[in-house]
């Protein structure tokens, strides 16, 4: 079959969705740990793909997004690389076509989007700040001794939630403890810790934008079902999780890619060879001039596959370097 | 006296041509660079403003190649930078670092304290020399004005927008070491002759307009060269503050009669009808006029912190809902990773193109 892939490389997770023509989840998606490692988390996720695929198979597509969008087109040959606020705009798209907000909160980033007849109309992420994302929450999780999976479930056997302070995550600690404390129970700490980290997500990301429904709530944190509960509390409205709620950028960039398909002939996909292909990278501070860039390069064997990094451009995307600068 | 200051983009251009032609001795601190922000945020407060540590960067830097004494501009009204001067000052001292600080107020009427503050940095010359080596200073800024427009336009319609870069930055070289006008007209003149045949893209492009404060909106290592970053994308930018308007308007304390930011106080109304410092009116007059006059969407930069730009930005979602034009904004500090605004630049392209198709569907 002709099968597009999406990929989205991001600070905790590396997912890999592979979508039939007509742009329906082929096998099971790949929600796989990055661990600071990216190309080895998608070396490891294409390899579980490969083992997976019948005779007839064929990759005709191949999209890229996420933090290591770029890292990963240049490893896999994507034919598309796009943002991941893009990415998740189209997913949510295709499942909920009257989607109006998006509301996607990741491991260490969250994005409002604001979609108005089927286009992006405004979106925000957070900027200085952490807290309100995924893993803060498992911070606490693990604090309290909760396995991450059950945290959404004991805060719904809350009955009074108490009121912890979300503006910082270092306060929000040190309030739970407080309470902590004080002799309140567990679920009512968690689901106070919940509406604090959407009180933190509203105030930060959805600042200024009209939130209206219907509402899609995505990423690893849509798993909780105590952040979707606060969340409908405090917007007034339903929201709606899609099924693939943890893969959505990846979804969205293998959807992108099956666009691209109808407009190109072949695919850059570089072969499920790149699963065992040794690459190296190294970084430097390149000499010539104070700016002091550091450089990335990715190298397969003793081919310079990517440079990146420099204001300038000297060093180029895949351009040869200037050795002078190097010597300096 | 070896006197210094502060770098803001291509600024450093004009301030040496005005020192030189006063027969002064300049020390230009090395661009402001990773450098420059780890000096800077070692020695300032934490929560002042991005600008005050690449400022104090820069001193510091000057300091090690012998300046003895730092040129200041002041301010009025509820922006710190008003204030920076003397907070600067300040930490130099408690630094043991003596460097004597001349400051430069707008005169706001006051010409008498002008006059000698100006007295005693032009020292021996004649007030006659003092405003030719103005005037030599102003053509400075405008050349470097017209190569910035000129490269901010065909950046996004050229094929090798890395060569256009190439021909700017010589051109730039020969603006800053001409001694005469001639030599300024030759630089500039060859600059457009040199660009003239570069090939070129054809399709239609999006036009974003960038305002916010000068500071952020001028120096490009400040704002992560966020039009560059647009440029490649294939983004026109146009930039609300150009380099000569903030000189005559600080420095000249508005003496020349040009163009001016007026208009877009105008433009602000009725929408933000005070002066909130900074340039905080003027950024929503701006997102009006670029508004008005068609452009695809507008990318307001500021300081982390900064009051004016938080007061407009606060002011923009209704410019929005009237105008129908997306805005983008950035507070920027001292972080390096260019990861985040590289992602939120080119998700807001992505919009832009979605809108305008959307419109030309609709026949709008």
């Amino acid at each position: 079959m002709e099968l597009y892939l999406g990929i989205d490389i991001g600070s905790v997770s590396t997912n890999l969705v592979l979508l039939d023509p007509l742009g329906e989840p082929y096998l099971a998606p790949l929600y796989l740990r990055t661990q600071g490692q990216p190309i080895k988390a998608l070396q490891k996720g294409l390899a579980i793909i490969r083992d997976q695929l019948g005779k007839g198979d064929l990759v005709c597509g191949v999209g890229a997004t996420g933090s290591a969008r770029q890292l990963a087109g240049v490893l896999v040959g994507a034919d598309v690389v796009k943002n991941e606020i893009s990415a998740h705009a189209v997913a949510a798209l295709r499942i909920l076509p009257e989607a109006r907000t998006v509301i996607e909160i990741g491991g260490q980033d969250s994005k409002i989007i604001i979609l108005r007849d089927g286009i992006v109309v405004d979106f925000a992420m957070n900027t200085v700040c952490a807290a309100g994302t995924g893993s803060f929450l498992d911070q606490q999780a693990f604090r309290l001794n909760i396995p991450i999976d059950e945290f959404g479930a004991l805060s719904g056997q809350a009955c009074t939630p108490v009121r912890i302070a979300g503006r910082c995550t270092v306060f929000a600690e040190s309030d739970m403890i407080h309470k902590q404390q004080m002799g309140h129970t567990l679920p009512d700490i968690v689901a106070g810790l919940c509406e604090a980290m959407v009180r933190n997500y509203l105030n930060n990301v959805g600042k200024g934008k009209d939130i209206e429904p219907p509402i899609v709530f995505q990423g690893g944190v849509a798993a909780n079902q105590g952040m979707r509960a606060a969340l409908e509390k405090s917007l007034q409205a339903e929201i709606a999780v899609p099924r693939y709620y943890n893969v959505m950028g990846a979804y969205g960039a293998a959807l992108l890619a099956r666009d691209q398909a109808r407009e190109q002939v072949g695919t850059g996909f570089r072969g499920w060879q790149v699963s065992t292909m040794p690459f190296q990278q190294r970084s430097f501070e390149c000499k010539a001039c104070p700016n002091a860039c550091e450089v990335i390069e990715i190298k397969q064997e003793r081919e310079v596959l990517a440079r990146w990094g420099d204001r300038c451009g000297r060093w180029g995307i895949t351009g040869e370097a200037d050795q002078a600068a190097l010597q300096h | 006296m070896k006197i210094t200051y502060p770098h803001m983009g291509n600024l450093y251009i004009a301030v040496r041509a005005l020192l030189v032609k006063l027969g002064l001795d300049p020390v230009l601190p090395p661009p402001t660079s990773r450098k420059t922000a780890l000096l800077g945020v070692r020695h300032a407060p934490e929560f002042a403003c991005f600008p005050l540590k690449l400022n104090l960067g820069n001193f510091l830097e000057a300091r090690e190649m012998g300046a003895d004494t730092v040129l200041m501009a002041g301010g009025i009204g509820p922006c710190r930078f008003g204030y920076y001067a003397e907070v600067e000052r300040e930490i130099l001292a408690d630094l043991g670092v003596p460097m004597e600080m001349v400051v430069l107020e707008p005169p706001s009427g006051d010409w008498v304290t002008f006059k000698a503050r100006a007295r005693s940095l032009v020292g021996d010359c004649s007030w006659w020399q003092v405003l030719k080596a103005i005037r030599f200073a102003w053509y400075k800024a405008r050349a470097v004005d017209a190569l910035e427009s000129k490269l901010l336009y065909l950046r996004p319609r050229l094929c090798e927008p890395l060569q256009l870069e190439a021909i700017y930055r010589e051109a730039l070289r020969r603006v800053d070491a001409a001694e005469n006008r001639r030599g300024l007209d030759l630089a500039v003149g060859d600059f457009l002759k040199d660009i003239r045949g570069l090939p070129r893209k054809s399709g239609d492009l999006l036009r974003v307009g960038l305002v916010g404060e000068i500071f952020t909106v001028l120096e490009p290592y400040a704002n992560y060269d966020i039009e560059r970053h647009l440029g490649l994308l294939g983004v026109e930018v146009t930039r609300s503050i150009f380099l000569s308007e903030w000189i005559n308007e600080h420095l000249f304390g508005g003496l020349l009669r040009v163009g001016g930011l007026d208009h877009l106080e105008e433009t602000a109304s009725p929408y933000l009808n005070a002066f909130v410092g900074g340039h905080g009116r003027e950024t929503v007059g701006a997102t009006v006029h670029f508004a008005g006059q068609g452009y695809d969407g507008v990318v307001q930069v500021a300081p982390f912190t900064c009051m004016p730009e938080i007061v407009a930005h606060s002011v923009l979602p209704a410019v929005t809902r009237d105008h129908g034009i997306p805005t983008l904004s950035f507070y920027l500090d001292e972080q390096s990773g260019v990861a985040g605004i590289v992602t939120r630049l080119e998700a807001f392209v992505d919009l832009l193109e979605a809108r305008r198709k959307k419109r030309l569907k609709e026949g709008v």
